[in-house]
């Protein structure tokens, strides 16, 4: 396949292709939890972003290797979109010494520095600031370096999100703030906890320039993305970016909470018909851009490597009992 | 040694410092001066906190840095406490240095989650990949009818969380020396300095120097009553002591000057020798500092004890305003005499 230009967009065939393997990867990473998930060895709640990837995608395709992101508990597809590679993932939630925390973290607070991951919180909202924070230390220091932060709806509830605007528009901090609204807080529904269904337009109170946009069309996410990123880079300050999507699955674990009667079963069907990764995939296909033997060998390529890092994971030791008590406080540090 | 001194006046300062000729400076300039210094040596620091830039500089304590460092540097913030506290933790993580102050520590219950959570956990919940370098410092006072929420001090909440360090100097020269080593230290450090002791002058290098964490310092030796003092109590401890000893009474005082790390080593082998204990904290007692002081000697040797452990507190209330309730609020030195002579007298 040539690298041409797609018409419609202006991105890149290669890049529309990477989009649809990060993706895939995604889907793929959080399918293999769920087949695993019954044998009750991987000892951490799991938020699985099924139906949501096309977020992580479309925003870590213009993230460098150095910049920092900020994710929460649903955070898979963010780092694996920004690059870190899975078997660290998988070890830590299976709790093992290879995790990218040395089992400390388990599934809601991956680290990974040399990507920029300086740690996650699971404190809703508790993100957002910590990256308002990174994108001072980069003004200040002139790095270069923009700071991403993801956070749901829920997230957007807290008071941390208000104050982090409020101080990134106030210093024009190299900050995005990407809220991924997928309409529910574990089981409320976003109309119970704010009076106004359009997050994004809170922005304009800090006058930090938003939009709103759907969720599950990378391609409309990763053009807003280009321009908050390049934004931010030029020293425009931050942007925020409310993404409408939906979960699948329940709010934790690999079930799917439709069937207790937590969200209407309608919503998940019409979502479904909305996959972001049938979404490009046919898209690609139809413009002609990749062929179906292109697409089946991601797939096939993506599980072997998912299955090689379950394996690696599953085979990493534990943390021996002493850990306990290693890295409560850093030696001194210079 | 000049160092350990506590001045309880004007005239003892005066003394010492005709015999050693030694430089003497207030604890809040000793403050400054550490701000100052860490400001000038390292590109990493910088100070952010609701009017840190303003004319009063924190009761005097960052006065003029904005004009020497700028607001690049001497960041004066929205009132919105969690979220800077966020902002602080995420510019530590990404290897800043930054010093957020706090008038009064009646404003930290606003940060908890981001101090708790965040902070005092980040390093450990990362598998040791990313440190937390950062000082909170705060101010608790007492007095002027200042009531129940500007008037706290809430170092026993922060004791109680792995991942925080804590230090309370009460002397100029470890309000300098502990400040340049909570932000060398390169954890979270919970840095709580005491209002009615910054006027009081003591000898205090004019080099950068730190005073190392989890060291306490002997106020002064005694052989009969230990007295484990914290802030602004060391000074009514030494005046307590200086008193009873007029009176036949040596009473030995101990300044932890940290509480995590606590020097449990020099605390019981005080105890050892005198066998009695008194622990006067400057907070209400029940789930305080005390109990844990006095758990940490009974664990390790519960046969030295020759008296019931004694705490002197504030009063298991809110602060009251009126200056008569203020006054039956809060111990003093006479507070403690009495329970020194209470405790010889069994
Ligand atoms: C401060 C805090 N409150 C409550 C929780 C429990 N909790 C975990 S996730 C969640 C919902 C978060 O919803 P949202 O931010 O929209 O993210 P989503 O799960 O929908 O992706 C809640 C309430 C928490 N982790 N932190
Ligand atoms: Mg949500």
């Amino acid at each position: 396949m040539s690298d041409c230009t797609n018409n419609a967009t202006g991105i890149p065939a290669s890049t529309l292709k990477e989009l649809l393997r990060v993706m895939v990867l995604v889907r793929r990473f959080e399918e293999k939890i769920i087949e695993v998930y019954g044998l009750q060895d991987m000892k951490s709640p799991v938020h699985l972003c099924i139906g949501e990837e096309a977020i992580a995608a479309g925003v870590c395709a213009h993230l460098r290797p150095d910049d920092y992101l900020f994710t929460n508990h649903r955070n898979h597809g963010h780092c694996l979109a920004k690059g870190v590679d899975p078997k660290v993932l998988y070890a830590e939630f299976y709790g093992r010494v290879d995790g990218c925390c040395r089992g400390k973290g388990g599934s809601m607070h991956p680290a990974w520095p040399e990507l920029g991951i300086l740690g996650t919180s699971a404190i809703v909202g508790g993100g957002i600031a910590l990256a308002v924070g990174t994108a001072l230390a980069s003004k200040m220091r002139q790095d270069g370096r923009v700071s991403v932060t993801f956070f749901g709806d829920g997230g957007s509830d807290e008071g941390t999100f208000h104050e982090g605007l409020n101080f990134a528009a106030l210093k024009e901090l190299p900050v995005i703030f990407v809220c991924e609204n997928n309409f529910y807080a574990t089981n409320s529904p976003l109309a119970a906890r704010q009076p106004h269904p359009d997050i994004y337009k809170r922005a304009a109170g800090y006058g930090i320039p938003a939009t709103a946009l759907d969720g599950n069309d990378v391609v409309a996410i990763y053009l807003a993305a280009q321009d908050a990123v390049a934004r931010a880079r030029q020293g425009g300050g931050p942007t925020l970016l409310e993404c409408k999507t939906y979960r699948w699955k329940g709010h934790v674990g690999p079930d799917c909470d439709h069937e207790k009667g937590c969200r209407p079963m309608e919503d998940l069907t019409a979502w479904m018909e909305k996959c972001p990764v049938e979404l490009l995939k046919e898209d690609l296909l139809g413009t002609g851009v990749i062929e179906p033997w292109w697409y089946n060998k991601v797939v096939q390529e993506t599980d072997q490597e998912l299955d090689a890092a379950l394996k690696f994971a599953k085979e990493s030791p534990f943390p021996p009992k002493e850990e306990i008590y290693l890295h409560v406080y850093c030696e001194k540090g210079s | 040694m000049p160092w350990t001194k506590v001045f309880l006046s004007e005239d003892d300062l005066q003394q010492f410092k005709a015999a050693e000729n030694l430089r003497s400076l207030s604890y809040v300039e000793a403050l400054r001066e550490a701000q100052e210094q860490l400001l000038e040596s390292d590109p990493r620091v910088f100070i952010l906190g609701e009017g840190v830039d303003d004319p009063g500089g924190i009761f005097g304590s960052t006065l003029g840095l904005v004009e020497k460092f700028g607001p690049g540097r001497v960041i004066d913030i929205p009132i919105a406490e969690n979220g800077l506290t966020g902002v602080a933790v995420g510019a530590a993580a990404a290897g800043m240095r930054p010093i957020f102050v706090h008038m009064r520590m009646d404003f930290l219950p606003m940060c908890m989650d981001q101090i708790v959570n965040h902070a005092a956990k980040w390093y450990y919940m990362s598998g040791g990949r990313v440190p937390i370098p950062l000082v909170i410092r705060s101010i608790i006072g007492r007095g002027w009818g200042s009531a129940a929420q500007h008037s706290q001090a809430l170092h026993a909440l922060f004791m109680h969380i792995p991942g925080l360090k804590i230090a309370m100097p009460s002397t100029p020269y470890d309000a300098k020396g502990l400040l340049i080593a909570a932000v060398e230290d390169g954890n979270p450090v919970m840095f709580i300095e005491h209002r009615w002791i910054y006027n009081s002058v003591g000898y205090v290098p004019e080099e950068k120097y730190t005073v190392p964490f989890g060291q306490g310092v002997v106020r002064k030796e005694g052989r009969e009553v230990t007295v484990v003092a914290l802030s602004q109590m060391v000074y009514e401890a030494a005046k307590a002591a200086r008193e009873l000893e007029a009176e036949g009474i040596s009473v030995e005082v101990i300044d932890p000057r940290t509480l995590n790390p606590l020097d449990d080593e020099l605390i019981c082998n005080s105890v050892k020798k005198t066998g009695r204990l008194v622990i006067a904290d400057v907070a209400c007692k029940t789930g305080g500092v005390g109990g844990e002081i006095a758990c940490r000697v009974v664990e390790k040797a519960p046969g030295w004890l020759k008296a019931p452990v004694k705490r002197i507190n504030f009063a298991d209330t809110p602060t009251p305003s009126s200056p008569v309730l203020e006054e039956a609020y809060y111990p003093t030195s006479l507070t403690i005499k009495e329970t020194i002579k209470e405790l010889l007298r069994r």
